[in-house]
């Protein structure tokens, strides 16, 4: 098997992973499938210079032949951007999970609501 | 050194926005002092910018001096200097309006987040790199989330949940767009991507229209278009109604990155479905304008609805088409935010709590508030005599050389009729009924003259924007004509034709 096929499915795999659970009605599901679909986009952007095997990003004596470096500055970009996000994400699925007694992704108290809070209802 | 000043719209919000976090806690005063004068500077900063740039001259300033396609460029041409003095105008009249408003005394750091909301923006309209538009998108992205839930409360908390998520795919989508176009191009710089985008081998050209397709979406979300619109009634209905003002700027940024990229990078091609799109969002928005119950989603929708009417321009994706785009881009920008600040006033002057829209009491401001709700309605109608009839005769206009003229006159048209009745079916509650019987709450503010200011500020905004119609359009129809000279922006950011030279 190549590792072609094996990064590309994982990339698929991942992404199927993160839209099935971001379309979830409750937040902590959404917060997880957000987590999955920013991995499967780190994976995607270290894959566009192309996958190569054994080569150096930067300069080394000797070496004609690098792969490129580019995709992996970005992806470190990428990879903090997204870990704020989602600890934003947590925070405040959190907090409004705290003031409104659901943690709905829509703020719709459920039949048997815990504490309702009543300017969610409005 | 008249380079140089292309940063300073950068670093002075950046600076600013940092001073203010020094007095976060006792001399609050300060802070807003140092916001305002911040915003103020880059007022003066933006229209030395626009005199600049008004020569034709496209300026790119290579940060850190490495030269263009391996560095980041910014770069300043007639597009992006309008764009920098509209936010900073708008800037000022909402950071006015929420410190005489006390807003920002509701919560912690909504100077700073005000300052950075302006880097991001600023930054996305300066950048000539891709990957750095991302980069400053989310910047703006995290400020707004900040403001968006500043004050708090329950109900505005649900709504900021689903403006995160839905965002943050936003944000996922544009990285996969970016990761595509990168793997054909082999580089993330603007006009080196519209240099390579042309020389581009067939069996390619499908993964490129991918990207820009992609693309479009990310942009059409910001902008709200039409399967994308839902999150903002929502969000912009629950968020404090002067931050909702301020981010009437924020449709605009989706707006200015469609105008920026799919005429420079990919041709018309990738924007087939733009007009069905931003024809059905205007339906859409005026007819939610029509429905809504409360004083923010009346605005919010039509918020959509002219955005829509905007996006419908730039989407003929020709020289006319652009230039009454850009014409009417300020317009609605700033007639949308002086609805929010309106409502705002309206919610703070009269005598119950809430936005509902219901007849109330008299109350003490009433008449003035009339007046400013009657000029916003036809301004945003697009009624004589304000700059929205105007920018409207001018899209009419340049549709009629378009295949799809006879559906732009009269989605045009219809949904004017349908803003100015449900606009006017609005007023007449709010202000000519009259009803005793709701219970008035005693704590409420007194009515302070002072608080309408920002509101005539940019009400005169809007009249000077008519008055100076003929030289608008004129520096609209340049800019329009400098936003299709792919060639010579290429050629004034990589220094060639083709960005080979220097390699």
């Amino acid at each position: 098997m190549s590792i072609e096929f094996l990064v590309a499915s994982a990339i698929g795999v991942l992404t199927m992973a993160g839209i099935y659970l971001c379309l979830r009605g409750r937040t902590f599901p959404v917060v997880l499938g957000l987590a999955m679909l920013s991995y499967a986009i780190n994976l995607f952007l270290f894959a566009i210079g192309r996958l190569v095997v054994n080569r150096p990003p930067l300069y080394e004596k000797g070496l004609t032949e690098y792969t490129d470096p580019l995709p992996q500055a970005l992806v470190l970009t990428a990879i903090v951007i997204s870990f704020g996000m989602t600890a934003l994400a947590v925070v405040l699925s959190l907090r409004s999970f705290l003031e409104t007694g659901t943690d709905q992704v829509d703020g719709m108290i459920e039949a048997d609501p815990p504490e309702p809070d009543p300017e969610a209802l409005s | 050194m008249i380079d140089a000043l292309i940063v300073g719209p950068l670093l002075l919000p950046a600076f600013a926005g940092t001073a203010t976090l020094l007095f976060w806690l006792r001399y609050r005063w300060i802070g807003a002092i140092i916001s305002i004068a911040s915003i103020m500077g880059l007022v003066a900063l933006a229209i030395t910018l626009m005199v600049q740039a008004a020569s034709g001259e496209v300026i790119a300033y290579a940060l850190g001096d490495w030269p263009a396609p391996f560095g980041i460029v910014l770069v300043l041409d007639r597009l992006s200097a309008l764009m920098l003095l509209l936010t900073a105008l708008l800037g000022l009249a909402v950071a006015v309006h929420a410190t005489l408003t006390g807003l920002d005394r509701k919560g912690w750091h909504f100077h700073a987040l005000f300052q950075f909301q302006l880097l991001g923006v600023n930054g996305a309209f300066l950048t000539g790199d891709l990957f750095n538009l991302f980069v400053f998108f989310e910047v703006l992205l995290i400020a707004s989330y900040g403001l968006m839930l500043h004050g708090q409360g329950a109900r505005r908390l649900t709504a900021g949940v689903q403006y995160v998520i839905v965002n943050l795919i936003g944000s996922t989508l544009f990285l996969i767009a970016l990761g595509l176009l990168y793997g054909v191009t082999g580089t993330l710089n603007m006009a080196d991507m519209a240099a390579r985008a042309a020389a581009l081998p067939a069996g390619d050209q499908g993964l490129l229209r991918a990207g820009g397709l992609l693309l479009t979406v990310v942009f059409g979300l910001k902008a709200a278009l039409l399967p994308l619109h839902l999150w903002l009634p929502r969000t912009y209905a629950a968020a404090a109604p002067a931050v909702a003002a301020l981010f009437a700027i924020m449709t605009k940024v989706g707006a200015y990155a469609i105008i920026r990229t799919i005429p420079l990078i990919f041709g018309d091609g990738a924007s087939m479905f733009l007009l069905p799109a931003a024809l059905g969002t205007m339906l859409i928005g005026f007819v939610g304008l029509l429905a809504a119950r409360g004083l923010g989603d009346l605005a919010a929708f039509a918020l959509i609805g002219s955005t829509a009417t905007l996006l419908t321009a730039i989407a003929l994706f020709d020289e006319p088409g652009m230039a009454a785009a850009l014409y009417y881009l300020p317009h609605t920008t700033i007639s949308a935010a002086l609805l929010f600040l309106t409502i705002d006033l309206i919610v703070r002057w009269r005598g119950i709590e809430g936005g509902a829209i219901v007849p109330t009491p008299h109350y003490k401001g009433q008449g003035w508030l009339g007046f400013q709700f009657l000029a916003v309605a036809v301004a945003l109608v697009g009624l004589p005599p304000l700059s929205g009839f105007i920018g409207k005769l001018l899209i009419l206009q340049a549709a009629a050389a378009s295949p799809y003229m006879v559906a732009i006159w009269v989605m045009v048209l219809g949904t004017s009729l349908l803003g100015l009745i449900g606009l006017a079916r609005a007023g007449s509650t709010l202000f000519w009924k009259e009803d005793a019987s709701p219970p008035i709450a005693d704590d409420r503010p007194v009515p302070r003259a002072v608080e309408a200011l920002p509101a005539c500020f940019l009400l005169a905004l809007l009249a000077a924007f008519t008055v100076l119609a003929g030289p608008a359009t004129a520096y609209m129809e340049a800019t329009s004509a400098q936003i299709f000279d792919t060639a010579g922006y290429v050629r004034s950011v990589l220094g060639s034709e083709d960005g080979r030279v220097g390699r």
